[in-house]
C-alpha cells in the first residue's frame, strides 16, 4: 500500500464527485452531521448501529456486512471513498472494516469532514438513491485484527502502540476529554506499550502528515521495524487511524488493530497494567 | 443524546444539558463559547490541548457556539479552527464547571 492508493485529497474528491464507480461514504457516529449536510452523492454508514452487532460486542458478521452493502447500493467493483468527522477516526475504522472483509478499492478522504468544511467545499442535504446490489464479502482477514490473548502474549515481544492521549495512557483520564470519565475498567496502559497519540500522525486540519514525518514519528517513539505491531486505543477507532498510517501509508508489513482496546483490556481479570508516563516492564 | 454515548468515542451534542450521571464533584468540565467579533461561531472545531501542548480531544461547537470537555484539574489550552478564523485560550481548571471564551479572528 502507499499514499497514492490509500488516500485522496479534498481537491481530487471535489473534482471527482459523481463519477460512476466511485461511492463516497460518510461514517460518523453523529448522524446529525450527515443529515445537516454531506458531500454531494455521499451515502451514510452508522458505525455503531450498522457495523456493530447489536447484541454481542463484535462486528457485524460476513452475511450482515454483505446485506448492509447490498442495501446501501455498494458493488464489489466500486471504489469506496470514506470520510467523516473526529479527524476521520470512524472513517478509518470503517476503512479497516472494508479491508477486513476484503473490499477491493477503498480510500480515505484526507482531512475528512473537517478540512472539507473549513475549505468551504459544497455540502448538500439531498440523500442519493442507489440501486440495491448483490455484494459478496470475503472471510475476515485476521492478519489485520488482534484479539486479547494475542495482545497479552505481545507484551515485551511485539511493538504495542497506545494511541490514546497522554493522560489516558498514564491513567489520569479514562476516556477522551469530551466524554464523562466514570467507567468500570481500570486506568493505565498495557506494559511495554509505546505512547504515540494518534493526533501526532495528523495535522491540525485533520490531514495525515507526510510519509517522512510519519516515519520519523514512529522511529523516535522507539518502534522496532523488525517486529510486528499491534495498535490499540479505547474502543479501536483511533487505533484504526494509526493502523492506517502504519500499514496503508508507510506500508509496514505486519500491523494489527486491537479493536477490543482499553475497554476490553482494562476490564480483564489478572492482566498486567502499567501506570504513569513510562511504558513499564514486561 | 442517550447515556449510550458513554460507550463511544464520539462527542455528544455540545449544547445538550449535562447528563444526570455526571457528578460535578468528580468531573472537571471546561465549557464556553467560540466567538468572532462578539458573535457565536457554530461549527467551529475546538481542540483541548494538555499542558505539554498535546491533543486531548476535539469537539464541534453547537449552533450557539458552545463547546464542552470533561478533563481533569490543571492547565489546558483551547484551540479553535473555523471559517471565521482561528484562536486560542488558556484555562486553569478545577473540579466542577470551568468557563472559558475562545475568540477567533482571521
Amino acid at each position: 500500500m502507499s499514499r497514492d492508493n490509500a488516500l485522496v485529497s479534498a481537491d481530487w474528491a471535489e473534482k471527482n464527485l459523481g463519477q460512476p464507480g466511485l461511492v463516497f461514504v460518510e461514517v460518523d457516529e453523529d448522524t446529525s452531521a450527515y443529515n445537516g449536510g454531506h458531500l454531494p452523492g455521499a451515502i451514510k454508514i452508522d458505525w455503531k448501529t450498522e457495523l456493530q452487532d447489536q447484541v454481542r460486542r463484535d462486528f457485524v458478521n460476513k452475511a450482515q456486512f454483505e446485506a448492509l452493502l447490498s442495501r446501501k447500493g455498494v458493488a464489489n467493483d466500486d471504489t469506496v471513498i470514506l470520510y467523516g468527522g473526529n479527524n476521520n477516526w470512524f472513517a478509518a475504522y470503517a476503512y479497516w472494516y472494508f479491508k477486513l472483509y476484503g473490499h477491493g478499492q477503498v480510500k480515505l478522504l484526507d482531512g475528512g469532514r473537517k478540512k472539507w468544511e473549513l475549505d468551504n467545499r459544497p455540502l448538500v442535504t439531498e440523500v442519493p438513491n442507489r440501486a440495491e446490489t448483490s455484494y459478496t464479502a470475503q472471510e475476515q482477514d485476521l492478519t489485520i485484527r488482534a484479539f486479547r490473548d494475542e495482545v497479552v502474549a505481545a507484551i515485551g515481544a511485539k511493538n504495542l502502540i497506545d494511541v490514546r492521549s497522554p493522560d489516558e495512557y498514564a491513567g489520569r483520564l479514562l476516556a477522551p476529554a469530551h466524554l464523562p470519565q466514570e467507567q468500570s475498567q481500570r486506568a493505565g496502559h498495557i506494559p511495554t506499550a509505546l505512547s504515540v497519540p494518534w493526533s501526532k500522525a495528523a495535522n491540525e486540519d485533520g490531514t495525515f502528515k507526510s510519509d517522512d514525518d510519519l516515519r520519523a514519528l514512529y522511529a523516535e517513539a522507539g518502534l522496532d521495524n523488525g517486529k510486528s505491531t499491534i495498535a490499540y486505543c479505547r474502543i479501536g477507532e483511533r487505533s484504526s487511524h494509526t493502523w492506517f498510517a502504519l500499514h496503508e501509508l508507510l506500508g509496514e508489513a505486519d500491523v494489527k488493530n486491537y479493536d477490543g482496546s482499553w475497554t476490553e483490556y482494562g476490564s480483564l481479570v489478572g492482566v498486567p497494567i502499567a501506570l504513569g508516563d513510562e511504558p513499564g516492564k514486561a | 443524546m442517550t447515556a449510550t454515548t458513554i460507550s463511544t468515542c464520539g462527542a455528544p451534542a455540545q449544547a445538550a444539558p449535562l447528563p444526570a450521571s455526571v457528578d460535578l464533584a468528580k468531573e472537571t468540565v471546561i465549557t464556553g463559547v467560540v466567538s468572532a467579533d462578539g458573535a457565536p461561531v457554530a461549527g467551529a472545531y475546538v481542540r483541548l490541548l494538555d499542558a505539554s501542548g498535546e491533543f486531548t480531544a476535539e469537539v464541534v461547537t453547537s449552533d450557539e457556539g458552545v463547546f464542552r470537555f470533561f478533563a481533569a484539574p490543571g492547565t489546558w489550552t483551547l484551540r479553535a479552527l473555523s471559517r471565521h478564523g482561528n484562536g486560542d485560550a488558556v484555562v486553569a481548571a478545577d473540579r466542577g464547571i470551568n468557563e472559558a471564551a475562545v475568540p477567533v479572528s482571521l
